[in-house]
């Protein structure tokens, strides 16, 4: 162990809520995406699920707005080392839409893509039985542009970029397919408690 | 709409966490320090990558962050440049209590997206601290002799508080205060399209980097200048 002179820290407050190398930011939401925001113009986006699926579709933001409402209350985590506490996202549970289109058997990743051309990997395993959303509300007010509004994935038990903004599709895959930020050195799966941040990790 | 994976990516290299000498230590500006660091094993870094730093207390507490690099890859050694943030648990202590001979871990480098091949033609943006791996990206160039390849613009309040202000102000890169007339005579003003529109010609590759709300502003003026969105590759800066 290589002791930092004269380095004290800070010790974050809440005992088991906190994975390791992770602080807690408070009321901040730090914004790290690495591409323009873009101007999401609703009457013309869709959000398609497509792959290995029995059933392809898409829906509208209409259509999505009718959807049975879920809410997500608890933490979440990026891999630049900040998480936040209770944070409160409402949208669709994303079991509502797995169970429209039905994965194939052999279906075991998904690439999650944004309408910037963002992507990234998760593996099927990670987005069902209610530990998945598609989300348009944060406390309740419209999810804005820079937060990755109108639409985005949310998949909190993993590092964040996993929850990609500016949801436009979901492709359900047999072989992972290493999105943008995976590409580029980050791990394919992201578990924060196992802090898997980097290829290796 | 744009396609981020249709451009150049490169794998970023990266390795474990090793133990690295701080060499020298100065102020870059009254908030920051720069950080010079000797790596013993070290990979060579693109201009625009970050290394992430870790801090170990007495009883085995740590924290880490990441941190750009400011340094050419051919610099002997890994310089960074460190804004004190008020509450920041690893910046008050790299900027306040770091002496030379000091040790810490160092993991990296990390990030192939925002990253300069040192050859496509590049218009970079940099706010504050953001100026930061900008720099590493001008001092290449000027250690290879093709500084026509790159133009910066430093974005700041006054040449006291941005950092290497006075190595952006040579050559053909830009100064942008807002408080302060500029050497070159730009009156104090935020960044606006004047400043981009004459370095846009040619540029195939744009970086913008600095706060959310600076890159915000910044990839935006870009945007309303014509430049397409798949060319600009950005880097926010968290608070940390």
């Amino acid at each position: 162990m290589v002791v930092t002179r004269g380095f004290q820290g800070r010790r974050g407050g809440r005992p088991g809520r906190l994975p390791p190398g992770q602080y807690d930011i408070g009321d901040d939401w730090p914004v790290l995406s690495a591409e323009v925001t873009p101007n999401v113009r609703l009457d013309r986006w869709s959000l398609g699920v497509d792959g290995l699926v029995a059933r392809p579709q898409s829906w509208t933001w209409d259509q999505l707005q009718a959807l049975p409402r879920s809410e997500y209350r608890g933490d979440i985590h990026c891999v630049t080392t900040w998480s936040k506490f209770d944070t409160r996202f409402g949208g669709v549970s994303l079991d509502v839409l797995l169970d429209a289109v039905e994965p194939a058997p052999e279906a075991a990743f998904v690439v999650a893509r944004s309408v910037t051309g963002y992507t990234t990997n998760i593996p099927l395993g990670d987005l069902v039985d209610g530990q998945a959303w598609v989300v348009w509300l944060y406390d309740g007010l419209p999810l804005t542009g820079h937060h990755g509004g109108p639409v985005r994935l949310l998949v909190p038990h993993l590092y964040f970029w996993k929850s990609a903004k500016w949801l436009e599709r979901l492709t359900f895959l047999a072989e992972d397919a290493p999105g943008f930020w995976e590409v580029n050195g980050y791990h394919d799966r992201g578990d924060p408690w196992l802090e898997q941040r980097y290829q290796g990790d | 709409m744009t396609e981020l994976s249709s451009l150049r990516t490169v794998d970023a290299p990266h390795g474990g966490w090793q133990r690295v000498v701080v060499r020298e230590v100065s102020r870059a500006t009254p908030g920051t320090v720069v950080l010079r660091v000797e790596v013993e094993h070290r990979v060579a870094h693109m201009p625009g990558q970050r290394v992430v730093v870790r801090l170990t207390a007495a009883d085995g507490y740590q924290a880490s962050r990441s941190y750009s690099i400011a340094s050419a890859p051919g610099d002997d050694l890994i310089e960074l440049c460190v804004e004190r943030v008020d509450d920041g648990e690893v910046s008050t202590h790299l900027v306040d209590v770091v002496q030379p001979g000091d040790e810490v871990e160092l993991r990296g480098p990390v990030g192939g997206w925002f990253v300069w091949d040192g050859r496509t033609p590049a218009l970079a943006i940099g706010g504050g601290t953001g100026v930061v791996p900008l720099v590493s990206m001008l001092r290449h160039a000027r250690a290879l002799g093709i500084e026509d390849r790159i133009c910066l613009v430093g974005a700041g309040r006054t040449l006291e508080t941005l950092p290497y202000a006075g190595e952006i102000a040579q050559g053909c890169s830009v100064l942008a205060l807002s408080q302060q007339v500029s050497p070159t005579g730009r009156p104090a003003a935020r960044l606006g399209r004047d400043d981009l529109l004459p370095h846009l010609v040619g540029r195939e590759v744009f970086f913008v980097c600095g706060s959310a709300r600076f890159a915000e502003a910044a990839s935006q003026l870009l945007v309303d200048l014509g430049v397409a969105p798949a060319r600009i590759r950005i880097e926010r800066f968290g608070t940390t």
